[in-house]
């Protein structure tokens, strides 16, 4: 049984345009999953049915689970510039109706997860791009998620700060046993992160190929330049441009 | 002292020493043009009835401007509330809005049947626009993405409103409500002018009037002083609100390093 399965779904917008069609995939438990695809293959309106932020022209999408046990990081950081680094994290706690003392007990260890100690009370202007969005990561952590959906979290960020924060979450994500559905263009990024790769083509949307990554966690920064990495690379940007050739 | 403020203080200086130089050169008399320090002067002589009169326009002013901000800001939450509410009934605020004051003045005068009532109505009708359609953009003018995330987790209507939305359209309601307080003191003014009635409990404009009747030129400067004087307090009062409110997130109060 499949944790997350996504069976033949289309998504045709109010304006006529398809974003996807006859999209299927299935995601298991605990799986740290890849959607790797061109810019405006769909894959963020993927995300958004998977969410239940939007729903499916046609087919079905099953997830365990409420809205309320997801956790959902957008390409921006996303925080309300008027809060406070730990009333932005505490606001899905917020929502939710509970105690101040509380919630904002949550949002600190959220932010200690993150490595934002000291930083609880810095508004977002105050912090770096690499330092919002980890607030943005700890906002979707502190629900305590089963489900981590991401859309090209990192693609605004230096490489340096990327590469870091790439680490950081595969060590949140080992520590926490939270499924994730990773949306990237990058084929580097999807392949360090990932166990498994899913290729997406353009207008409209479908899933291609896929491929499984089988090297071993944790991934250090040294797997970035083995052989290993670079073969898998490979295959992912053949995969890819065979995938935009369509 | 910083050249913000020097710059503009020694330009009026030497702007006012000209004008009194040229007023004497040229023995212009004070009923034609009088000096600042003639209109100095007038100030301190007549400053139980003008402080009398300042004192009328300013409530008229603050009541007309708390006005605006009630009923302007409470239209813009309904409208953002209830989209066919707005289709409804903001035409008909743009209407009165373009409708120029002094022309509907008079018609007010007569149906309110009170002086004091018609300024309140007149200056109010010149102020409430701008924090309206300010506060309706800012209330729009929200991140789509945090909007998904109120979404996803549950929050109705009005939570999305008070944490989200109002939070949101804060610099663009204290934006429109620096010119409001501009508006309602003109609005206050103008309205006198049209009202035109004297009395006990007359304005700042009926002063002006006034002198002008009685050709009393420097004393007709003197309320003009002290109207321009009230207009800069409330700008810049209204500034410092802005800036207190604002000046740990909003870009305008960003200070940027050089």
């Amino acid at each position: 049984m499949p944790f997350i399965s996504v069976r033949d779904v289309s998504k045709v917008f109010a304006n006529g345009v398809q974003a996807l069609a006859a999209v299927s995939l299935e995601v298991e438990r605990s799986e740290f999953l890849s959607v790797l695809g061109p810019s405006g293959c769909g894959k963020s309106t993927l995300l958004r049915l998977i969410a239940g932020l939007s729903e499916p022209t046609a087919g079905a999408i099953e997830r365990p689970g409420s809205r309320a046990d997801i956790g959902f990081v957008f390409q921006e950081p996303t925080l309300m510039p008027w809060a406070t680094a730990l009333a932005n994290v505490a606001l899905p706690l917020r929502l939710r109706g509970m105690a101040k003392s509380e919630r904002e007990q949550r949002a600190a260890s959220a932010l200690e997860q993150v490595g934002l100690v000291g930083f609880e009370h810095s508004w977002p202007r105050e912090l770096s791009g690499g330092m919002k969005m980890r607030v943005s990561i700890a906002r979707a952590l502190v629900v305590e998620p089963m489900l981590l959906l991401m859309d090209e979290p990192f693609a605004a960020l230096d490489e340096i700060t990327r590469h870091r924060l790439n680490a950081d979450l595969l060590e949140l994500w080992q520590r926490n046993n939270v499924t994730v559905v990773f949306v990237t263009h990058s084929v580097f990024e999807s392949v360090f992160l990932s166990q498994r790769v899913t290729v997406m083509t353009s207008r409209p949307g479908r899933v291609g190929s896929e491929l499984a990554i089988a090297a071993l966690y944790p991934r250090s920064d040294a797997f970035r330049t083995s052989t290993e990495y670079v073969g898998y690379c490979r295959q992912a940007s053949a995969l890819l441009a065979a995938a935009m050739a369509e | 002292m910083r050249p913000r403020f020097a710059a503009p203080v020694l330009l009026g200086i030497l702007m006012l020493a000209l004008w009194e130089g040229a007023v004497r050169a040229a023995a212009i008399p004070p009923y034609i043009l009088p000096g600042p320090l003639t209109i100095a002067e007038t100030l301190v002589a007549d400053w139980s009835t003008l402080l009398a009169s300042l004192l009328v326009t300013l409530r008229i002013t603050l009541e007309a401007l708390a006005a605006a901000v009630v009923v302007g800001g409470l239209l813009a939450v309904l409208f953002s509330l209830s989209r066919w509410l707005e289709l409804s009934l903001f035409p008909y605020a743009v209407i009165l809005q373009v409708t120029p004051i002094v022309a509907i003045a008079p018609l007010i005068i007569v149906w309110a049947n009170d002086v004091e009532l018609s300024l309140l109505i007149c200056a109010w009708l010149v102020a409430f626009f701008p924090i309206l359609s300010n506060t309706i953009l800012g209330l729009r003018s929200v991140d789509p993405n945090l909007l998904s995330l109120f979404e996803l987790y549950g929050a109705g209507r009005w939570r999305t409103l008070v944490h989200l939305r109002l939070p949101g359209a804060l610099p663009y309601f204290l934006g429109g409500l620096r010119i409001s307080g501009g508006l309602a003191l003109i609005g206050a003014v103008v309205a006198e002018f049209v009202a035109g009635t004297g009395g006990n409990a007359s304005g700042l404009a009926w002063r002006i009037l006034e002198s002008s009747y009685q050709l009393k030129i420097p004393r007709m400067f003197a309320a003009l002083v002290l109207i321009s004087a009230t207009g800069i307090a409330i700008f810049l009062l209204l500034t410092l609100l802005s800036h207190l409110l604002l000046r740990h997130w909003h870009e305008s109060t960003l200070e940027i390093e050089r």
